[in-house]
């Protein structure tokens, strides 16, 4: 994973982490900085989360700041207002994305527009972190990648970092941010993407998309747990088809890197947008508009969604027809490459 | 089997003070002392003024889409009094105007909430009050929320949030209410039960005999209210509040009421409420109780009463100048207050709508 990762500023003091520690690690530093987060969500304290996420955090900073709330989405994000009003920084886990939809009244109408309501007076400081997406046989209604509705959701920022470095350096960045930040977590990359994470105190800032693999023929466009799956396709590509693919991690959707979008687009001429939710007003059909209106004269061919079908998330064994596969970012790009 | 816990068909009644003659009902001994009853009157007095004065406002076209507190006063104002507005908060929904003043809004900024103005949105910092809810019971949460917050920041203070009886059918204020008593959270919650959700009778809204009866399912104490005497809203509230205040958790009040008026000014009552049911609460009147109940002890006249309003008169059109001068609304306030730190696309399309440089 860091051979191939652009992190040109990692400290000195790194420790070899699964995306699950880096974010683990954050939550401590960070409850150790400012006595004023709190951490609240189902099953986060004696547990530690049902992905371990929060492990040990409630032996080490108590009942008080880690809290275990009742199994009602709606009001631990509805509380979370109350308790930002209050003067705390809370950062609820909302245990999967797919039970977002019990909160989204909160989130979207509250939350995200808290500042706006109450013009200035409460701003929102909050951090929603959620994992999402597939790939891990959960079951039913788990992990679609509502990131869209969140997207087009004015007020809230909406961050995907997509491995271990940029999960604690996003995380810590979120939690300081004035702003309610929704943390998303990629299921199938908690443990298995790890690399090399600087033990100290660091930010990513939210907004800047990061080329991880640079190449010249065709530019794979994604974000979270997408990226892995790019990564492994231009790997493919470049060994069987001889096709060099330049690889953009968007890393945060809102705020979006228009530049450096633009940029990776006009190194090739030719976009492949992947992405795990499905295809209609999916976060690609944003990131196709922007691209037309933004670098037009650089198109080569008309870009490219792989994405999931319009169809709901699957069970388990059906899931690999509907997450997007390797084979199927192949395909897109070999698509982009005939035209 | 089934037995265990049944709704037995009784619901209690409300605790009253007063009479709806204004006679103080024997052996009880008020909380509110005559100073506290009598500002207590002149606010409900300036509300129902207001009342008056906004509706003509409105349908001459100079005020928004608003929600009359009539008939309602007692409830809102008897509770509110009950709080300390240095340390605590009132989370309202939309029809508590008199809870809004007593914490220390100018009535001017109500006014420009309701004429549309962002400007109104703005409570001033030392006011302790969430802003106006219009998605019902979504202030539910919050106001828990804040409770703890209040509560592990260890400041005393409490929170009272008002809904009504529709919007305790929201799942929001069953896991608000949930949560609240796993925390022992500081915070009272006051229903309102007007008898109506827009053209929804309280009977179809719930087959509880009593929503109060809701709390012991929660863990807290539920007691129910005559909500048209300002004593016995503000004796039962205090000792809510005092609870709360001690630690000893949450308090569901529900305040029983009427809502003499339409659900707000879009709405046309005379298709579902039955002119009976109105007239009988006609006699039930919360401010004319309580003028009769200081009158009988020499304490309240219809002279009084004249310099009162006269004095109420001229404050709502001072305010009413005060919202008038506010600046007017621009397109630079749709961007302002988004985020402390905005997208750049945010901000190329706040440049494009007000044609300066991005």
């Amino acid at each position: 994973m860091t051979a191939t990762t652009n992190h040109a500023d990692t400290p000195a003091f790194t420790e070899t982490m699964t995306m699950i520690e880096a974010i683990r690690d954050a939550l401590t530093l960070e409850m150790a900085r400012d006595e004023r987060v709190v951490v609240l969500g189902e099953d986060v304290g004696v547990l530690g989360g049902v992905f371990r996420a929060t492990d040990g955090l409630q032996q080490r900073f108590g009942e008080r700041r880690v809290i275990d709330t009742p199994l009602a989405e709606g009001v631990i994000i509805g509380a979370a207002v109350g308790l930002a009003v209050s003067g705390l920084i809370p950062v609820p886990e909302l245990q999967f994305l797919g039970f977002g939809h019990q909160a989204f009244h909160q989130i979207g109408q509250q939350v995200a527009r808290f500042r706006f309501r109450s013009q200035g007076r409460h701003p929102m400081p909050i951090t929603i972190r959620s994992p999402f997406g597939g790939g891990v046989r959960t079951p039913e209604l788990h992990s679609d990648a509502f990131e869209a509705m969140y997207t087009n959701t004015p007020g809230l920022k909406v961050v995907t970092p997509a491995d271990a470095y940029d999960a604690k350096g996003m995380l810590l960045a979120a939690i300081r941010d004035p702003d309610p930040v929704l943390f998303l977590e990629p299921l199938r990359g908690y443990r298995l993407v790890s690399g090399e994470v600087p033990t100290g105190d660091y930010m990513v800032p939210l907004g800047r998309s990061n080329v991880v693999r640079e190449g010249d023929d065709v530019t794979l466009i994604a974000y979270s747990a997408a990226v892995q799956m790019c990564m492994k396709a231009a790997g493919v590509l470049s060994s069987e088809h001889g096709v060099s693919a330049h690889v953009l991690d968007l890393r945060s959707l809102v705020p979006l890197d228009v530049e450096g979008l633009v940029a990776a687009v006009e190194r090739t001429g030719r976009v492949v947008i992947v992405h795990e939710a499905p295809l209609t007003s999916g976060f690609g059909a944003e990131l196709a508009a922007t691209i037309q209106r933004e670098a037009f004269y650089s198109l080569q061919v008309p870009i490219e969604r792989v994405t999931a079908p319009d169809t709901p998330y699957p069970l388990g064994g059906t899931e690999d027809f509907y997450v997007p596969q390797i084979s199927d970012v192949v395909r897109g790009v070999l698509t982009a490459m005939e035209r | 089997m089934l037995a265990q816990f049944v709704p037995d068909g009784t619901a209690p009644s409300p605790i009253q003070y007063l009479a709806a003659d204004g006679a103080l009902a024997e052996g009880v001994t008020p909380s509110m002392s005559d100073d506290e009853v009598r500002a207590g009157l002149r606010l409900m007095m300036l509300t129902r003024a207001f009342d008056t004065k906004a509706m003509s406002l409105q349908r001459q076209g100079r005020f928004g889409t608003f929600s009359q507190v009539t008939g309602q006063e007692a409830s809102i104002v008897g509770s509110a009094s009950a709080l300390d507005p240095r340390i605590d908060w009132v989370v309202p929904q939309y029809r508590e105007l008199p809870a809004l003043l007593r914490q220390g809004l100018p009535l001017s900024s109500f006014m420009l909430y309701f004429m549309g103005n962002l400007a109104g949105s703005r409570i001033p910092d030392n006011v302790n009050i969430l802003p106006i809810q219009i998605s019902l019971a979504a202030q539910i949460p919050q106001a828990v929320g804040l409770a703890w917050g209040l509560q592990l920041q260890q400041t005393g203070g409490v929170v009272i949030v008002y809904f009504g009886d529709g919007a305790s059918s929201e799942g929001d204020f069953h896991e608000a209410c949930n949560l609240a008593g796993v925390l022992k959270a500081p915070v009272v919650f006051m229903l309102s039960n007007n008898g109506w959700a827009i053209s929804t009778p309280r009977h179809k809204q719930s087959a509880a005999t009593s929503l109060a009866a809701r709390a012991p399912g929660y863990g807290f104490p539920g007691v129910v209210v005559d909500g048209n005497d300002l004593l016995a809203v503000h004796a039962v509230t205090s000792e809510a509040v005092a609870r709360a205040r001690a630690g000893e958790g949450p308090t569901l009040i529900e305040s029983v009421t009427y809502r003499m008026g339409p659900h707000n000014t879009a709405d046309d009552p005379t298709r579902y409420v039955v002119a009976s049911e109105l007239d009988a609460w006609k006699p039930l009147d919360p401010i004319a109780r309580v003028q009769r109940h200081l009158t009988a002890r020499g304490l309240w006249s219809d002279d009084q009463c004249q310099v009162v309003e006269a004095e109420l008169s001229a404050e709502i059109e001072e305010a009413l100048v005060v919202a008038r001068a506010a600046p007017p609304p621009s397109a630079s306030q749709l961007f302002d207050h988004v985020y402390a730190d905005a997208p750049a696309t945010m901000l190329r399309q706040r440049a494009a709508r007000l044609g300066v440089t991005a």
